[in-house]
């Protein structure tokens, strides 16, 4: 074939390109937010090809809830040591304070050191664009979500108030105090995202790889006993069973499953045959019908 | 197998130098495993898989929920919990899946049983990879419509069978069309209520093909599908052995609608015999290296190739294609790359790199086809801005000719346009585009109208003609007088001088003192107060801001330093003025503070009423100049300022 045809992978990443550098352009002071997981991994790699030779020219972002997991921490630690990448790591310390767990406080937990977290580091530092790594074919709210998401002051998300995004044209026009969150892998699929780690051998925090882990089982979802202050219920026994993670986030709400998948490509098979979705393994959205409408409405990805 | 380099497949390796570090971590790769062997094979193929944008097109009751989720479901696209969540079972356990919520997203759409905006889906085949633009199709949804059609390939319309061709329909394929989508593809759906009666289906296609051969479609296809019971969709129905037979183009055997898709002819850029790169950034990381990043929106370009930037008509020759993995011996559309030239050449964003013998335009008019995608109306000679491609102008609507009758089709006169009307207006540009015709090339021909005041996007729009043309010698470009050129011949820049402060703080004294300085000094500048701009009285409370705005935006462009000394009491007004005035002109706002009994007794003076300082104000949080009122000496005030204007570059002595 003589034709000049990019494959649909290298479609999409010149697209996101694309939105990353026209985002940069057209905004004061962008971040990325930098989740750790296979995603934020993708979209790194993205940036860092979208401004090469050059360097980044905005900082990561990590809202750290306290209870990720430590793996988590020390792959982006030393991803931004040995690549001389800038990081904002943002606490909600008066969460902290106030004893905010996952255990006690359950569905808050998240709004408060996660969601609330986000909207405190993003007003500190002014920021008015923000990258993310979602994704429209994660969950049905979101096939709706536009590449540039506006958020007012408050940073609410306002279904009706977004605007139309035509050809690749997108409108960046803000008023100071309003902010952007732009998801530059609005079209990729969860497919292609593994695909690309695989062509690009792009890093991942080894707890995607299935591996012996100890871990407890509750409700038909394995937790990972990842520290200490991993409550067990009277007469509960951390096992230790060949487990990996589908997504990654605050260990104790985070779903493992049992896998035997310990290669990129392994993984990928078992994704192609296994029968539910990704985000089944996250225990906040079970709570309610529509959960990620709401949160997003919130503020939360 | 071997793949022709300028398919761009990833390279076997990951590059990694000094510059491009690539940390420790790639250590914790796993080594390909032996039992991957499959499935390395698998990814191999489904790299090389294309990519088609499809729209659909249709209301809610024609069923295309349906035949999306049906798409979604066949081709593996669906998880089990997601199909849980719209699986629901009969009295007798029988169990029933409903395809149309598998894709309907928001709560409130759900309750109400449609489809608000458009939504994105996802799926592969074997062949191919699919980005499905889920339109809704009410009249009232035009512009959701234009939003999903925007970047597809190929259009699918829904009729259902029963009802036969409607006027929504006909509406459909226009707005399709005119959108520039080249083919479209026509389910008639519901086919199993009208029993696959072939006379039913003949009958609706003979119908609609005689509509949309005035149209000039590049191709117009027709499929006879039930979504609900899966005919025709992916699998071959045995219930139309008609259109097995001799259903399809020419009267060939007909085939699904999915295997259509995965074998039609994806539209590509990248062949074209031009070059269109807007440049979008330019990247310069250190003194060595000076590089334009953009995304080739036509046509493709190598090293050595002689190029030539627009506007300002020079030429240069391509030095490297840089990206992350290595230099590249090509680039073609729609690649993002880096570009470098053999010449050092003042680029900016918004410039554009073609092939010498360019076929662009460089035009400040132009007609065109706009989708009105706003509640605000379309006003006639309102300043807005346009985006189009990499830049931001501004402009005016100067006449609107005619609106697109949604109901005959046929075009009729108009003076505006609202939300959801499609019609053909004359734009007057402040700066020229470099821009082509839609029908020649999409992204140098469409371009988004925005309001200034909200921000929102309010029209798209697609360039039909254009007027005159400053191109090809750089020269003619150079006889659009702009702002700067004029406000040079003056030593000065264009800028906006904004005094704020109570009444009684002293602006206009200062103001009119500051005016004569620069005058005398051999500068131009002009003040507008409000007994100099007596006119707005007249104007309705709140329009005045936007005449003061747009008057001063009028005197700068004519290369004045504008000064204006209003009270401008509202925070929000003067953020206005800065949103709408910075992008063009250097905007610097003075803030005059005085104790309120300066200000009375001033006041008095003047013979006004003293009462008029202690009206509400709100004061600036962080002005470029502060100037104490109290202790106002007019000569030192003004030194001050001429020092400061100097300062900011807006004067040269």
């Amino acid at each position: 074939m003589d034709a000049r045809r990019l494959t649909h992978l290298r479609q999409l990443e010149a697209e996101s390109i694309f939105i990353i550098r026209e985002v940069v352009a057209e905004f004061q002071n962008p971040v990325m937010l930098y989740s750790i997981g296979k995603d934020s991994a993708v979209m790194l790699r993205l940036a860092r090809k979208a401004f090469w030779p050059g360097k980044l020219p905005f900082p990561l972002m990590h809202v750290n809830t306290t209870w990720k997991f430590k793996e988590m921490i020390a792959f982006r630690d030393k991803l931004c040591r040995e690549t001389g990448l800038e990081l904002i790591e943002h606490i909600n310390h008066d969460g902290v304070r106030r004893g905010i767990n996952p255990f006690d406080h359950g569905g808050s937990y998240t709004d408060i050191m996660k969601t609330d977290g986000l909207k405190q580091a993003l007003t500190e530092h002014a920021f008015d664009a923000a990258f993310g790594g979602a994704r429209r074919d994660e969950e049905r709210s979101r096939a709706k979500e536009r590449v540039y998401s506006f958020r007012d002051r408050k940073h609410a998300w306002d279904p009706k108030n977004q605007r139309p995004e035509l050809w690749r044209l997108y409108n960046g026009r803000h008023k100071k105090g309003e902010s952007i969150r732009v998801f530059p892998l609005s079209n990729w699929t969860e497919l292609d995202v593994w695909q690309y780690i695989h062509l690009e051998r792009i890093p991942i925090v080894p707890l995607y790889y299935a591996k012996v882990r100890p871990v407890v089982e509750r409700d038909g979802t394995l937790i990972m006993v990842d520290d200490e202050r991993m409550r067990l219920e009277p007469g509960e026994e951390p096992k230790r069973e060949m487990v990996r993670f589908r997504t990654l986030g605050c260990y104790p709400l985070t779903g493992a499953v049992r896998s035997e998948a310990t290669t990129v490509p392994q993984i990928i098979h078992e994704m192609l045959t296994t029968k539910t979705s990704e985000r089944s393994g996250r225990v906040i959205d079970r709570d309610e019908e529509a959960s990620m409408e709401k949160k997003k409405r919130e503020g939360y990805f | 197998m071997a793949v022709d380099h300028r398919s761009y497949p990833f390279p076997a390796k990951a590059p990694a130098d000094a510059d491009r570090p690539v940390s420790s971590l790639v250590e914790t790769i796993p080594p390909p495993a032996e039992a991957d062997a499959e499935m390395l094979e698998f990814l191999a193929d489904y790299e090389r898989r294309s990519l088609l944008r499809f729209v659909t097109i249709g209301s809610v009751d024609d069923g295309k929920s349906t035949l999306i989720g049906r798409l979604l479901y066949e081709t593996g696209g669906v998880f089990e919990d997601q199909l849980a969540a719209v699986t629901s079972t009969d009295g007798e356990g029988e169990a029933s899946i409903n395809f149309a919520n598998l894709t309907d997203g928001l709560v409130a759409e759900r309750e109400q049983g449609i489809t608000i905006d458009v939504a994105y889906r996802y799926f592969a085949t074997k062949k191919r990879k699919f980005i499905i633009a889920d339109t809704p199709g009410h009249v009232q949804y035009t512009r959701n419509m234009a939003t999903g059609a925007s970047t597809a390939d190929a259009a699918i319309i829904l009729i259902d069978a029963r009802l036969g061709v409607l006027q929504q329909s006909r509406r459909h394929a226009t707005i399709a069309n005119l959108i520039g989508i080249p083919h479209l593809l026509v389910a008639v759906n519901k086919m199993d209520l009208v029993d696959f009666d072939q006379g039913a289906y003949q009958a609706i296609v003979d119908e609609f093909r005689a509509f949309t051969a005035k149209l000039g479609f590049d191709k117009v296809e027709f499929f006879p599908v039930s979504a609900l019971e899966g005919d025709n969709v992916v699998q071959a129905s045995t219930r139309t052995p008609w259109f097995a037979e001799s259903g399809g183009a020419d009267g060939k055997g007909g085939k699904p609608l999915l295997e259509h898709l995965e074998t039609m002819p994806v539209p590509t850029t990248g062949d074209e015999d031009r070059l269109i790169f807007p440049v979008q950034l330019v990247s310069r990381p250190d003194l060595n290296f000076r590089g334009y990043a953009g995304t080739l929106a036509a046509g493709s370009v190598r090293p050595g190739d002689a190029v030539k930037v627009l506007p300002s008509g020079k030429t240069t020759k391509v030095e490297r294609v840089v990206a992350w993995d290595g230099d590249l011996p090509e680039a073609f559309a729609p690649m993002s790359v880096t570009l470098t030239l053999a010449d050092e050449i003042d680029i900016s964003r918004g410039d554009v790199l073609t092939r010498v013998d360019n076929q662009l335009h460089v035009s400040r008019r132009l007609t065109a086809t706009l989708v009105w995608m706003h509640d605000i109306p379309l006003e006639p000679n309102r300043q807005y801005l346009i985006k189009h491609m990499t830049t931001l102008v501004s402009g005016t609507i100067t006449a609107v000719h005619h609106r697109l009758d949604m109901d005959s089709l046929e075009p009729v006169d108009a003076d505006t346009l609202s939300l959801n009307d499609v019609g053909d207006v004359t734009l007057s540009l402040n700066r020229p585009l470099i821009l082509d015709e839609y029908e020649a090339d999409k992204t140098a021909g469409s371009f988004v109208i925005i309001d200034r005041v909200s921000n929102v996007t309010i029209a798209a729009g697609m360039i039909r003609s254009h007027g005159e043309d400053y191109q090809d010698d750089g020269r003619a470009v150079a006889a659009a007088l702009t702002a700067e050129e004029r406000a040079a011949r003056s030593n000065q820049k264009p800028a906006v001088l904004w005094m704020t402060g109570r009444s009684g703080t002293g602006k206009i004294v200062v103001a009119r003192a500051l005016e004569r300085r620069l005058f005398d000094a051999g500068h131009q500048a002009y003040v507008f107060d409000p007994r100099r701009i007596t006119k707005i009285e007249r104007q309705a409370q709140g329009k005045a801001l936007d005449f003061v705005i747009d008057a001063a935006e009028l005197a700068a462009d004519a290369g004045m330093i504008v000064i204006v000394a209003f009270t401008s009491p509202a925070r929000s007004d003067r953020d206005r003025a800065r949103e709408r005035l910075a992008d063009r002109f250097e905007f610097v706002e003075a803030f005059f503070d005085a104790e309120l009994p300066t200000c009375r007794s001033r006041l008095e003076a003047l013979g006004r009423d003293p009462e008029e300082a202690s009206y509400a104000y709100e004061p600036p949080d962080d002005p470029d100049i502060m100037i104490d009122g109290d202790e106002l000496d007019i000569e030192a005030e003004v030194d001050r300022l001429m020092r400061s204007l100097e300062r900011r570059g807006l004067i040269t002595t």
